[in-house]
């Protein structure tokens, strides 16, 4: 399950700038504000993200975490505020170098293997070998000819983690990618996310899944009602948050208004 | 994408394959602009077949009534018009969009009626004093209404009886001869029709002739080649032949075999 | 009644022997609705997706003029087509009037807007799934419009049988531009007026069924091919 195809990991990854994280953020936002519906959903986020390990998002439901993703995905829009990668607003172009694994995955009308040739394809490549190693990645390969949207719900996770991996990404976002999967399907996740953080591509996840935060995250982000509570090493987070709302979700409690 | 793309390079291959080819490879041919009382009484499948095989010209005949046969003459959408409003005709050619008028053939028009007879006008041959009496009666009446021959023709019987055809039993259908036929006969109303287009119908129900053998029932049918010097697309010599073989002998005795149970239709009567 | 089981004797007499005229008529219907249907197809799709993937202003007032446009009437169609063709019209030079061209002009036009608007509504119900994902992925716009349109290709089956279905039972249109001449623009709608217009209403029925007959079975095939899709996950 872990064996990696040559073709796809020696093809190596354009070298990122070289950045000192204290003079300028791998990737940062400033003042993110966004709301709907005259409801304030994110208010003035002011986050830095060093260019490795994995960052956790956390907080309960409704908080914006998955907002806040795909505002530093930019698959939305702030009404204020900027995120920076690389110093370099994200945009159309440079987001192909990201990738992000949304909770619910959409899968196109076609076959597990065509829904990553599309991708693939996407990005000019159009070898079927590529594709091929990924779904032996991700335990697919036997299933590559049956149509997507009839694989099990830890079947589609996988494959849109395949899917994300395909693009070769220098950041991968994912959005509670692993709730309602059983222990196997999230145990391949995670074997795959250790192993790509370990080649360098930084990881920043949203997730309920508190053991899987342990065994994953570097540092912890902490939202609440669309603010940051908390930005704090995972070691130190899990032994003794800074907030007591952090405590409190960490203890079971209810959020406190 | 490129499967699509090549998807669509197929689809428009498809469609092209499958627009015709006709129009541009074809025997010769003229496109006739008559009327449905001609085409529906069968004349043309009897006719066309003599002149196609002596001549090789395919002749395509359009039927509708006698006034759009005239105004698509006169958008130069003919090479021959054959129609029966004899006052029409002779303005058309007058205007310069028609050659010359021939009088090709002649029958009669009746006025058909149902069984019971409400205005009790069976038998009768004085077309005015039928019309009257079916006026008075306020017996139902079902007009073309369409600008067509038999309209026109109606519109002047009418006149000459000094009746003015209003009110509720006077139906204007609007729509051809067998289209007024079938609507006349469905609400038991009075129909005037040529004869031929009676003796081929389909549908009498209970139908009879009622009204027939006035003069000023008598339906003239003229063909005319449509003028070259205003549509210079007109196939003038395809054209001229159709109408010299119609109104040569030998199309004028094609003309007088067609019989439908054992009734003839027209009555060829051109002045060669 | 005893009409109607007449006429259905008759249609299957003809059918069943296969009668020269009946078989030169069903053809020339089927060839003209069909290439009215794909060409309605190549245009109504590229619209329809077009406006699925698009945001601009004046959109849903694009949406309305064209969902108006599906109620064209046949005879106004047919009318305008007329104009256009006639000798004295501006495409007149063409000589396509009281051809199958004309014909399938005619039918063209007046299917388009349904493709078109039946495409967009359901080509817009993918996209909004697709969309984020898209978002995320880069995609340029072409190959959003293509994505939706080759996934949503069994959906659009039922759309082409819509358009194909309002072509191959319209006679206004065709009646006018093709002026049902025998053996070259008469289908199987104009005959079936033609018939009713003779008072031959057994015939006219009897053609009526055979044409249900066609629509039927084409309905039937396309119907088993969605159902094979939707059973293997594609639809």
């Amino acid at each position: 399950m872990l064996n990696i195809t040559p073709s796809h990991t020696q093809t190596a990854k354009p070298k990122r700038a070289t950045q000192d994280a204290q003079a300028s953020p791998f990737l940062s936002c400033r003042g993110l504000c966004f709301s709907a519906n005259s409801n304030v959903l994110i208010k003035d986020i002011s986050l830095n993200f060093s260019a490795h390990g994995m960052s956790a998002i956390m907080g309960f439901n409704g908080a914006g975490k998955s907002l806040l993703l795909r505002l530093l995905h930019g698959v939305i829009q702030p009404d204020s505020g900027t995120v920076l990668w690389d110093n370099t607003p994200v945009t159309h172009d440079n987001r192909k170098r990201q990738s992000m694994v949304f909770q619910k995955p959409v899968l196109l009308r076609r076959s597990v293997l065509d829904n990553l040739l599309f991708v693939l394809k996407s990005r000019g490549s159009n070898d079927p070998n590529i594709a091929f190693s990924l779904l032996e990645k991700v335990g697919l390969e036997n299933v590559s000819s049956r149509a997507a949207r009839l694989l099990s719900g830890g079947e589609q996770q996988r494959l849109a983690l395949a899917r994300g991996l395909a693009t070769k990404p220098e950041i991968l976002f994912l959005d509670e990618a692993t709730s309602s999967l059983d222990p196997t399907s999230i145990a391949i996740i995670e074997n795959i996310l250790h192993e790509e953080c370990l080649k360098g591509t930084k990881v920043i996840f949203a997730s309920h899944d508190i053991g899987q935060i342990k065994r994953l995250a570097s540092e912890v982000i902490f939202i609440n009602h669309g603010r940051i509570s908390e930005q704090t090493g995972a070691a130190s987070f899990f032994t003794k948050p800074e907030t007591r709302i952090a405590q409190t979700y960490l203890d079971g409690g209810l959020p406190v208004i | 994408m490129k499967q699509i793309s090549e998807k669509f390079a197929v689809l428009s291959i498809l469609t092209l394959a499958a627009l015709p080819s006709s129009g541009l490879a074809q025997e010769a041919s003229i496109l006739v602009q008559s009327t449905t009382s001609t085409a529906n009484s069968g004349l043309y499948d009897h006719l066309l077949p003599v002149f196609e095989k002596k001549t090789g010209i395919r002749v395509n005949v359009v039927a509708v009534g006698t006034g759009q046969a005239i105004k698509n003459a006169q958008n130069c959408d003919a090479d021959v018009l054959l129609v029966h409003a004899k006052a029409a005709e002779e303005q058309f050619v007058k205007d310069g969009f028609g050659v010359q008028r021939f009088d090709l053939m002649y029958n009669d028009f009746v006025i058909v009626g149902p069984d019971s007879d409400p205005a009790k006008v069976s038998g009768m041959k004085d077309v005015k004093a039928a019309l009257k009496q079916i006026a008075d009666a306020q017996a139902l009446f079902a007009s073309r209404g369409d600008d067509s021959g038999t309209h026109k023709k109606e519109q002047s019987l009418w006149k000459t009886a000094q009746i003015e055809p209003t009110g509720t039993w006077y139906r204007s259908t609007g729509s051809g001869m067998g289209a007024t036929l079938n609507t006349g006969i469905g609400m038991g109303a009075y129909v005037m029709t040529d004869r031929a287009t009676w003796i081929s119908f389909g549908n009498k129900g209970d139908y009879a002739i009622d009204v027939e053998g006035d003069d000023a029932m008598f339906n003239q049918y003229g063909v005319i080649l449509v003028n070259p010097q205003n549509c210079p697309n007109v196939k003038t010599e395809e054209g001229q032949l159709f109408i010299d073989w119609l109104t040569s002998l030998e199309g004028q005795d094609e003309i007088r075999k067609y019989e439908i149970g054992g009734q003839q239709l027209f009555f060829p009567n051109a002045s060669k | 009644m005893n009409d109607m089981t007449d006429s259905l004797w008759t249609a299957l007499t003809h059918i069943v022997t296969f009668n020269p005229d009946l078989v030169e008529i069903v053809l020339l219907s089927l060839r003209v609705s069909l290439s009215a249907t794909l060409l309605s197809c190549l245009i109504g799709l590229i619209i329809g997706a077009t406006i699925a993937v698009s945001r601009f202003s004046g959109r849903s007032l694009v949406i309305i003029v064209m969902n108006s446009l599906m109620g064209l009437p046949p005879v106004v169609v047919g009318l305008f087509v007329y104009l256009n063709l006639s000798r004295s019209g501006p495409f007149g030079w063409l000589g396509f009037l009281y051809t199958p061209t004309a014909m399938i002009i005619a039918q063209t036009i007046l299917i388009t807007p349904i493709v078109a608007a039946l495409s967009r509504q359901i080509l817009e119900d993918i996209y909004e799934e697709y969309r984020e994902q898209f978002e995320s992925l880069s995609l340029t716009k072409s190959m959003r419009t293509g994505a939706i349109l080759w996934d949503g290709r069994y959906s659009l089956i039922t759309v082409a049988l819509a358009g194909f279905g309002r072509s191959n039972a319209e006679v206004g249109a065709v009646i006018i531009v093709g002026g049902n001449i025998e053996h070259l623009t008469r289908v199987m709608t104009t005959a079936i007026a033609l018939e009713t217009s003779k008072g031959n209403l057994q015939m006219a029925m009897a053609l009526g069924l055979v044409l249900l007959c066609i629509s039927l079975s084409i309905n039937i095939l396309v119907s088993s091919l969605r159902l094979t899709a939707t059973r293997l996950g594609y639809a």
